[in-house]
């Protein structure tokens, strides 16, 4: 066998399909809700063991603050569809402006969460410590889900925001334009993914009391 | 050289790169699919090579009754390791990599995959895992000595290194997963003009199927796995009994995964068996629906029969029968299968070359597994083998004997395709016995031990074992030998081998219409498909297309 290559390169069969992109895109979203299935099972399978103190350890948790969260990423949804809108049409500016507002969002819902989580901390409440482990089962439990379930979300939302950071600066250079945008529409189906999680994660840890 | 087609040879795909780089470079960072293929198949050999030492040294101490060469912590190593470097970096990975992603496109009539990037990333992923799999051997604190089943409390109470092998289990899932939705895609996106679902080659309905369970089961897998480090990490308590955790819910979730990654393993060995019957038997595949269909079947009712590794854990008596029933029920279609390839033998004109002779003792091999699967979905007989050699015998014979036997028939069959040289038959025929004649000697023993109460993973014996064991020592060695033998004839055909025609073995789908190896493109122009799948009618034009 001949194993020397050319060196001449060659333009390999590069072709642009859309609708392949999306579809690629949807099927890895639907493998990131099964991830976070796995921990809604677990979830519902101990909240059936420990109602009561699942009930109790709730109460501990800052509804204002969960509140605040869920409205500042349902606006970043929108903001981000909006950006895609925008450059559909043509209006770059428009487009910059909006996923900037979304990068704003974002970052605003990881600081709350940085005071939930330090307001937790500071009371003795992590998973490990003394206070914890002194409290039953049921709420070590919960807590140790809280951690979990929102530390992930949270790391989803950090990976979003490098992804929508680097398509903002793809939309700057005009690597994204009005007539190739797959890549900012399918950053944006991630973003909604991000969202539609903390949808759920809101009620069952903060609303359920 | 069976037609003696001599190829009006262009540039194969050796020696055009798809970047500017040329020699390794040109490798590294190539998005050709066959070229990726190719990395995996090398670096997944590996890896099963290193599997096979170790399943060696496991049998050189298990060869007399207490210590013989290892003690029984390093034992605990040996098999959690086997079993960590079989299950996640040689089967699950095997077929779809290397075969899947050199074949599927060209089966489709593609140029390639639909993110040929991805799939380089996903090639890198792969290495990562196995690198952090290995580095969990060499660093202090020892290797993870869990049993590849990461069984939790153990695995949150052992003081080896099981948290990087775990994290390793996880990047190799996504890996997993970046395949499945590239072929997926592939599938849906990249099909050839004329080239409907019902004209695909089996292989690809296989792919296709093999690559839904993964993009559905893996996840639930990657998610167990993170909670068992962050256990371990933090003590979060979801697993962890002391703080209300539930093992058994662990058992759950991580066989919620793990048995259809026993689809995983097979489906696409089932599909690799619907190429060779047909082109060994000259005749069109008999089922092509029902075993196009039976695919997804499995795939289906695959997911609802996991609890049958649960029997003896502790469950109720409902979820127990329903769980055994539903393993029966799986059995079907995967007998439609052997039903359908026995019906495609018939009156055809054999031609058992080496790839049929492998497939002939998959057939064999695999049937003992399947049958020996019913004695443990069953519930009485389950608790009397749970957990012994029976089980060990057992999974062996499916996943070896099933897969890996496929494994070895994938390679001989498509060999001349990938590199354009023809190995010797008369070699490959001893491969074949040589596999068989150890692989019999290796684990039947392991049947007869099992039922006689010989449990699993012990490094030492009651001395009534000693003469069975002995045989299943000796067995390994046969079986070793003969695999390095099979890859020493192979690596020499692949230099000295004479050169393979556009389509030595007379078969008919898309990937013998082009020359071996491949151009680059793989098809001057995209073909316009208009037989069906396993037509052996076209195989008089065919002859005329290169010679
Ligand atoms: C020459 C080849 C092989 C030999 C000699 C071998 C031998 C063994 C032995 C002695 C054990 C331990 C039994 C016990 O004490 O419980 C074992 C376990 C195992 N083997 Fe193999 N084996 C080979 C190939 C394979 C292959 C190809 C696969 C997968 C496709 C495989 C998968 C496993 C698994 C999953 C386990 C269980 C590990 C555990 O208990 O955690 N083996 N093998
Ligand atoms: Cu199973």
């Amino acid at each position: 066998m001949n194993i020397h290559n050319e060196s001449a390169a060659v333009h390999h069969h590069v072709h642009r399909d859309d609708i392949g992109a999306k579809m690629g895109m949807w099927l890895f979203l639907f493998t990131e809700l099964l991830l976070f299935g796995g921990l809604f099972l677990v979830y519902a399978v101990y909240r059936y063991q420990h109602t009561e103190q699942f009930h109790l350890a709730a109460m501990e948790l800052n509804t204002g603050i969960g509140t605040l969260n869920t409205v500042i990423l349902l606006t970043s949804s929108l903001t981000v569809a909006l950006s895609i809108a925008a450059l559909q049409k043509g209006n770059k500016f428009l487009s910059i402006l909006m996923l900037s507002l979304t990068l704003v969002f974002a970052f605003m819902f990881m600081i709350n969460k940085y005071f939930e989580w330090s307001a937790k901390f500071s009371h003795g409440i992590y998973p490990g410590s003394d206070e914890l482990l002194s409290l039953p089962n049921g709420q070590i439990l919960f807590f140790g889900l809280y951690y979990v379930m929102t530390g992930l979300h949270g790391l989803h939302v950090l990976i979003g925001i490098i992804i929508l950071s680097t398509i903002l600066v793809m939309i700057i250079k005009n690597k994204i334009t009005f007539d190739n945008y797959a890549k900012l529409e399918n950053s944006g189906l991630y973003w909604h993914l991000v969202d539609l999680i903390w949808i759920f994660l809101f009620p069952l840890f903060y609303l359920i009391q | 050289m069976a037609n003696g087609t001599t190829t009006v040879n262009e540039k194969s795909f050796y020696q055009q790169s798809t970047n500017k780089y040329s020699g390794i470079l040109s490798w590294l960072l190539t998005t050709d699919h066959k070229r990726i293929g190719i990395m995996y198949g090398v670096t997944i050999l590996f890896f099963f090579l290193v599997g096979v030492i170790l399943g060696v040294l496991m049998r050189l101490e298990l060869m007399a009754p207490g210590k013989t060469i290892v003690d029984a912590q390093t034992y605990n190593s040996l098999f959690t390791l086997h079993g960590v470097i079989m299950i996640f970096l040689f089967i699950i990975p095997g077929l779809p990599a290397i075969f899947g992603n050199f074949f599927l496109p060209i089966q489709i009539g593609a140029r390639d995959v639909a993110f040929p990037r991805l799939n380089l990333l996903s090639y890198y992923i792969y290495v990562a895992g196995a690198l952090l799999a290995l580095l969990a051997v060499i660093l202090p604190g020892g290797a993870i000595d869990t049993g590849w089943t990461f069984y939790i409390p153990y695995s949150i109470r052992s003081n080896t290194n099981v948290s990087l092998p775990l994290l390793a289990a996880f990047v190799l899932g996504f890996s997993s997963i970046l395949t499945g939705l590239n072929f997926i895609t592939t599938v849906h996106r990249m099909r050839a003009p004329g080239m409907t679902f019902f004209k695909m080659p089996l292989f690809v309905w296989a792919t296709y199927a093999t690559a839904w369970i993964q993009i559905i089961a893996t996840p639930v897998i990657g998610i167990t796995i993170v909670l068992v480090i962050l256990e371990r990490l933090f003590g979060v308590g979801i697993f962890d009994p002391a703080l209300g955790g539930d093992p058994i819910l662990f058992q759950h979730l991580f066989w919620i995964y793990s048995h259809p990654a026993v689809y995983i393993m097979i489906l696409p060995a089932m599909g690799v068996v619907s190429e060779i019957i047909p082109t060994f038997a000259r005749r069109t595949i008999f089922g092509y629906k029902a075993i196009a269909i039976s695919s997804l079947a499995i795939a289906f009712v695959g997911y609802l029969v996991w609890a049958h590794h649960m029997f003896t854990s502790g469950m109720s008596d409902t979820a127990r029968w329903i769980f055994s029933l539903l393993t029966f029920i799986v059995a079907l279609p995967s007998g439609v299968k052997i039903f359908n390839w026995v019906a495609t033998m018939y009156k055809g004109s054999i031609d058992p070359k080496p790839p049929f002779l492998w497939v002939m003792s998959f057939i064999f091999l695999f049937s003992i597994g399947g049958l020996t699967g019913l004695v443990l979905g069953s519930l009485a007989t389950d608790i009397h083998v749970h957990d012994t050699y029976f089980v060990v015998a057992h999974f062996h014979f499916v996943m070896f004997g099933g897969t890996g036997t496929i494994f070895f028939a994938a390679i001989h069959y498509w060999f001349p395709k990938m590199f354009g040289r023809l190995y010797n038959d008369k070699l490959a025929t001893l491969g074949v016995l040589g596999f068989f004649i150890g692989f019999m000697l290796l684990y039947f023993p392991k049947f007869i031990m099992g039922y006689m109460g010989m449990p699993r993973r012990y490094y030492d014996y009651l001395p009534e074992f000693a003469s069975l064991q002995l045989i299943s020592t000796i067995g390994s060695w046969v079986l070793a030998a003969t695999i390095f033998f099979i890859v020493g004839y192979l690596i020499h055909a692949l230099f000295k081998g004479p050169k393979a025609g556009s389509n030595p073995w007379g078969g008919v789908t898309l990937e013998w219409h082009i020359q071996s190896p491949p151009t680059m493109e793989n098809f001057k122009e995209i073909p316009k498909i208009t037989h069906e799948p396993y037509d052996f009618s076209q195989l008089k034009e065919m002859k005329n297309e290169y010679s």
